[in-house]
């Protein structure tokens, strides 16, 4: 094993975890490593507002909102979160925002509350308070949003009671007063002033250090630096590698498992930055995919509605693109589009860096191309080249916050009518997400028709043999696999002009 | 006399849209559920060791790891329950802990108690339990054929639907299969129980049904039901599910609580809840309709086979209410009605919104949409043609005259605020130009009969404490799920002793204050805690009026209650002043009040009678489309007409009806329940389980309360109920989705429910015909 460099784990590092709640810095020092975020909450320190109604980030009940510093702007971004499946830890440097930080003595309710109220959004009221935090956020970042935007920022709270149309109603009315002006977490998107204060307040808890804590024998620690991660990971061959904790939580959560070591990777300068060059769109593993697909739609905007329909905006916040991607699960949505674009993975440890191709990377069932010690460092995906054509299609029950049954992503360069190239890869279809070599091999080169569509339909059953199980039967993931090759064709034709996810929700 | 003092109140809070009473504190995060509580300071954490096999001795139940672990403070199995070993509702026919067999997967084996939740749950999963496999029964129509039911089956015929059969012009048969349901309610299964001295036992319970937790555990711990209280305030949603389940929480909390002499809480992790407790029964059924050229009914046979589960829970009259609403809004002369409750090895299915209700819709609305098709006729017509009709053709399968059909003009109104007509023409010319998505649209009628069938189950208390500054506690026996109950029955408490609902404290359900309260289930909580508490309210008013009348020296008609103060003669004083000086004079104000349901009566050896006090009534036209390549489709408009009679909450119910419907919408398309060939459940948390989401919402979503709709029953200021009859106007949706299919070629589509993208596909395709 190589050596450690010359500083020791704990230089530079803090074993305090710090954040701000309600105007109070909170210090913590040595916090269980794998507590929850709502544990500390509902246990601790006894905010019971936040409600647990699933704890795998799946129902939003226990949404809370985080406020980052975002330097480049010298402003604060929001995010809802699921504080089921966040640990402890990764609060640190952050403002902290619940349900009750914005309630006030007396009757005196945030716009966002009164609305609620005023519009009879709420009936048993469980899921109340984090759809209150969803559209809490809603209001500080968008003035007037449309039906769509709403149910995108909703589409990670689940209400049994009312079907939602009080709670759109909500969405809609809580602009209507602007009250308070001094109070910034009242101001509405675009009346509110700059939150100098809370700027201030969390520049002087910020630092570019890593953490280090100890917890009864477990640790959790958090580079600051690929060299400091590699070392990590060099050090701890056990390490749990934690990225945005949307399946690690889980892990504890439902499974209780003790995790002994857990390395973080969201405070690793590398990993956290996006960059476009002149060829590729760069992303660092540890990127939200909130921001990763805002990027990569800006290029790719056809693959808008496969990012909306990917986990919920909570999931997003916290989850990264490095991590759906490490994780490699068969059912991984953004894989399938990344692999037939072209993208390439940087992967890094004490050794050095390779790239590998995204294509190489799955071996099988949750065997990747990734050596003990090696992480995942940055994504690189192509930018679109002129005349090309890139697009990705989801079969799940439901069409928001989803497991795909099947997802697929294709990639087509015509020449006039004839292919010159063309890439199909599947998620869902078999053990890892897979490229459809068979199709493939049928449509490249061959006329842009029909009739080649319907061979090459004939050749996904020869790529895949897929499973049965909750989501979908064996026969339906390749009848459905093989009807969205039909669709692809007949939207590229022009004769599909629109899905059913968006069809009469304009406006 | 009091008792039935007739009331001379006006509507000032009754018929208002008020918010829900707890609308503010919910959105504050300060409504308490009861994990929110106040823990006692000895509290210990419970979790439950459930069976890996669905059917299995048990030939070893080892737990010396789970009480060696870090935390555990004791466990507990079948042998440590003092008293009986039940928690079955009707039928004493399901344990509380597995003793010598394991019957499904998930059944509950033993309790471990400890310091944290977390302790708790690890530790679970260190007991070594060996099993001795049985041969599980795992689905409905095997258990048929295995002759293995819960309880034994049942029978409705009348006329001679044999020969009706025989003689009618066509005749077709089907099997469906029809999807159950999970309940979903946000708030998972809960209770805490804390020794008292002497005995005794507090337990806080999310549940429809305190009366029946505090009796399941009092026979659990061996104690009189004197001894124990349970107390709910609200429950975080319940829709049925905290009907029955509640119980088998309480008790495991209760036993462990008194093995340990500590305070204990069992609150079950979503998984935990979905596997362990009931859901809606999944149903096989078969019908053979025989009809004439118009689409009328001659003669219509039905067999239901529905998944109980275990035990018989509460799937007797689930079923019966199945073979109840299988007219749904149709006139059926030669009938014949056989009912199959199914014992699997699956978890014990039970009270989900409707109750049985919906399946016995389902599949009269299926045959209905099937006699149109086969006669190429707009299934409208063919609905109408079999509609009740009025002063004839009026009479139930069960014996009961429909005396309020209102449906026909619900009906007729729906259709032209629709634009029925025209839209079904637009829509299949866009169908005619459109390859790959169809669009379809479909209008169902509802008619649900209120009522528990049990009649004994009709019956409702109240208490009201009036304090001497003029406050009012308010109890009743109904319990608080999301519904709107506290503030409906404030506000008909608020107009009898005319004052505002702001001096009214809505106090939790309790054991203590009201006892012996059927369950808030069957849609009937205003209907009867309303009119109890309006005749406890009436009894302290009569004697307020009285005081008044002597101490004023007024006559008694000179004495009115409004707004908060109180009209004698020509002067006024306020409510608290009348109050005040009504208890210097040693008045009581303090009442109680009991209603029963009258006019029902019902005879279930011949399932007949007048099980049903009125009948609720409503409409729905749904648009969808259906893309034919994958089987997606999307809702896009959805009109409703339902039938509240005279809302006492218009914002309550609407909230009601707009809830019910898209709560119905998830049954019959996302939501589906998926066992392996273990028996395992493996759709048991929201990542597997799909309910609709707000994108799911119709844009276009149009819903009106049904005016000038006065009950013709005498029912708390002339209101229906209104829990459980919207959620089936979702059938609206499944039938507009068989009309696009029906448009893609496939005329007779072969639709099962829910009509997820795969079974839509399936019938796009043909595959199951």
């Amino acid at each position: 094993m190589p050596m450690a460099g010359p500083r020791s784990e704990t230089d530079c590092r803090t074993d305090t975890v710090r954040f701000v709640l309600d105007g109070e810095i909170i210090e913590l020092e040595n916090a269980d490593p794998t507590r929850t975020v709502l544990q500390f909450l509902r246990e601790d320190l006894r905010r019971t507002g936040t409600k647990e109604g699933c704890a795998e980030g799946d129902c939003g009940a226990c949404t809370i909102v985080l406020a980052e510093l975002n330097r480049e702007r010298d402003d604060l971004t929001l995010r809802a979160i699921n504080s089921c499946i966040q640990f402890l830890p990764t609060l640190d440097g952050k403002e902290l925002i619940t349900v009750e930080s914005l309630n006030r003595p007396g009757n005196d309710l945030h716009p966002v509350q009164k609305a609620m109220v005023d519009c009879d959004g709420s009936q048993c009221g469980f899921c109340t308070p984090g759809f209150v935090m969803s559209l809490f956020v809603l209001y500080k970042t968008n003035a007037e949003p449309t039906r769509i935007e709403i149910d995108d920022a909703l589409a990670g709270n689940l209400c049994r009671c009312t079907g939602y149309r009080p709670i759109i109603a909500a969405a809609r009315a809580m602009y209507a007063e602007q009250p308070d002006a001094d109070d910034w977490l009242r101001q509405a998107s675009g009346t509110a002033k700059k939150p100098d204060a809370r700027l201030q307040q969390l520049k002087s808890i910020s630092h570019d250090a890593g953490l280090a804590i100890e917890h009864k024998g477990r640790r959790f620690l958090a580079p600051a630096s690929s060299d400091e991660l590699a070392e990590a990971l060099a050090k701890h061959a056990d390490a749990t590698l934690l990225a945005g904790g949307t399946d690690v939580g889980l892990w504890v959560t439902k499974q209780h498992r003790d995790l002994e070591t857990v390395v973080y990777t969201g405070r690793v300068d590398a990993l956290t930055k996006l960059e476009v060059d002149a060829t590729h769109i760069d992303i660092g593993a540890a990127v939200t995919l909130t921001d990763a697909m805002a990027i990569i739609v800006t290029h790719y905007p056809e693959l808008d509605e496969l990012f909306k329909r990917f986990g919920s905006p909570p999931i997003r916040n916290a989850a990264t693109l490095g991590g759906n991607i490490a994780n490699g699960s068969p059912i991984g949505d953004s894989m399938p589009a990344l692999m037939v674009a072209g993208t390439t993975l940087v992967l890094r440890s004490l050794r050095g860096t390779r790239e590998v191709a995204l294509d190489d990377f799955y071996i099988d069932y949750e065997v990747k191309d990734l050596k003990p010690g090696e992480f995942i460092e940055r994504i690189r995906m192509p930018l679109p080249k002129q005349g090309t054509v890139l697009r990705s299609h989801k079969l799940s029950k439901r069409f928001d916050q989803d497991i795909s049954a099947v997802c697929t992503a294709y990639y087509l360069e015509l020449d006039g009518d004839s292919v010159t190239s063309f890439r199909m890869a599947c998620g869902g279809l078999a053990a890892t997400i897979k490229r459809a070599t068979h199709c493939e091999a049928v449509i490249e080169g061959a006329v842009w028709s029909a009739e080649t569509i319907s061979l090459a339909a004939v050749a996904l059953a020869k790529d895949f043999a897929p499973i049965t199980d909750m989501r979908a039967s064996a026969a339906y993931r390749l009848r459905g696999v093989q009807n969205l090759l039909r669709r692809f064709y007949l939207e590229i034709s022009g004769e599909l002009e629109q899905t059913v996810y968006t069809y009469g929700r304009q406006g | 006399m009091d008792a039935r003092a007739k009331s001379t109140t006006r509507r000032v809070a009754v018929g208002q849209a008020l918010p829900h009473d707890s609308a503010h504190l919910h959105v504050c995060g300060t409504a308490a559920y009861i994990d929110d509580l106040p823990e006692p300071r000895d509290l210990l954490h419970v979790a439950v060791g459930m069976s890996a096999k669905a059917h299995a001795r048990l030939v070893n139940v080892d737990l010396g790891d789970v009480l060696a672990a870090s935390g555990v403070v004791d466990t507990c199995i079948a042998a440590d329950i003092p008293g009986v070993n039940n928690c079955g509702p009707i039928v004493a026919d399901e344990s509380i802990f597995a003793v010598d067999t394991v019957e499904y997967a998930g059944q509950a084996i033993f309790a471990v108690a400890a310091e944290t939740v977390d302790d708790a749950r690890k530790a679970v999963k260190l007991a070594h339990i060996e099993y001795a496999e049985l041969t599980a029964i795992l689905e409905p129509i095997l258990a048929v054929e295995k002759k293995s039911f819960v309880l034994p089956s049942e029978t409705i015929e009348r006329g001679d639907p044999k020969k009706a059969l025989a003689g009618a012009p066509h005749r077709l048969q089907r099997r469906l299969t029809l999807g159950g349901q999970d309940q979903f309610y946000l708030e998972g299964h809960i209770a805490m129980a804390i020794p008292e001295d002497d005995g005794g036992l507090l337990v806080y319970s999310s549940t429809q049904h305190p009366d029946e937790v505090q009796h399941l555990v009092a026979y659990a711990i061996d104690r009189p039901a004197k001894d124990i209280v349970c107390i709910c305030r609200r429950m975080g949603g319940a829709f049925g599910g905290k009907e029955s389940q509640a119980a088998t929480i309480a008790c495991i909390a209760a036993v462990v609580a008194v093995k340990t002499g500590r305070a204990c809480k069992l609150r079950l992790d979503r998984d935990v809840d979905m596997i362990m407790t009931g859901k809606r029964h999944d149903f096989v059924i078969d019908y053979d309709v025989g009809f004439d050229d118009t689409g009328r009914i001659q003669g219509i046979d039905f067999m239901f086979a529905s998944r109980c589960g275990i035990s018989a829970d509460l799937s007797g009259p689930i079923n019966d209410r199945t073979m109840f609403h299988c007219d749904n809004a149709y006139y059926l002369e030669d009938v014949h009605i056989l009912s199959h409750r199914c014992k699997t090895n699956t978890v014990s299915n039970t009270a989900f919104r409707g109750f049985g209700g919906p399946q016995g819709m389902f599949a009269i609305e299926y045959a209905i949409d099937d006699i149109a098709r086969t006669l190429d006729m707009d299934p409208l017509e063919v609905r109408r043609r079999n509609f009740y009709g009025v002063g004839e053709r009026d009479v139930t399968q069960y014996e009961q005259k429909i005396e309020d059909n209102i449906i026909a003009d619900i009906v007729d109104k729906l259709e032209v605020d629709a634009d029925y007509i025209e839209r079904r023409k637009a829509i299949r010319e866009f169908n005619a130009t459109s390859l790959i998505l169809k669009r379809g649209i479909a209008l169902t009628p509802v008619k649900f009969g209120i009522s528990f069938t049990a009649t004994h189950l009709n019956q409702a208390g109240a208490l009201i404490h009036v304090y001497k500054d003029g406050s009012v506690h308010l109890n009743h026996g109904g319990t608080e799920m999301g519904q709107g109950l506290f503030i409906k029955v404030a506000q008909v408490v608020a107009d009898e002793l005319g004052i505002g609902v702001d001096n009214i404290r809505l106090n939790a359900s309790d054991t203590s204050r009201v006892p012996n309260a059927s369950a808030t289930a069957a849609s009937s909580g205003s209907d009867m805690n309303g009119k109890a508490a309006q005749i406890a309210a009436a009894k302290i008013r009569r004697r307020l009026t009285e005081f008044a009348a002597r101490h004023f020296a007024v006559a008694e008609g000179a004495i009115d209650f409004r707004s908060n103060a109180v009209h004698v003669g020509d002067s006024t004083l306020s409510f608290a002043e009348l109050v005040r000086l009504a208890w210097f004079d040693r008045v009581s104000l303090s009442a109680i009040g009991f209603y029963k349901t009258p006019k029902i009566h019902y005879d279930r050896e011949t399932f007949s009678g007048r099980p049903f006090f009125y009948f609720a009534y409503g409409a729905a036209v749904s648009e969808v489309v259906v893309d034919t390549l994958t089987g997606e489709h999307r809702v896009i408009r959805v009109d409703i007409v339902h039938d509240c009679g005279d809302s006492l909450n218009p914002a309550v119910d609407m909230g009601q009806v707009e809830g019910g419907f898209i709560q119905g919408v998830g049954w019959l398309t996302s939501e589906e329940l998926w066992w392996n060939e273990a028996g395992e459940l493996k759709t048991h948390a929201p990542s597997t389980y799909k309910i609709p989401t707000c994108s799911d919402l119709p844009t276009d979503f149009r819903v009106e309360l049904l005016e000038n709709a006065a009950n013709r029953e005498d029912t708390i200021y002339r209101s229906k109920a209104v829990g459980e009859p919207p959620l089936m106007l979702c059938l609206s949706v499944f039938h507009a989705i068989r009309d696009a299919i029906a448009c893609a070629d496939r005329p007779l589509p072969d639709l099962q429910a829910p009509a997820t993208p795969e079974a839509v596909l399936r019938a796009v395709e043909g595959l199951d015909s």
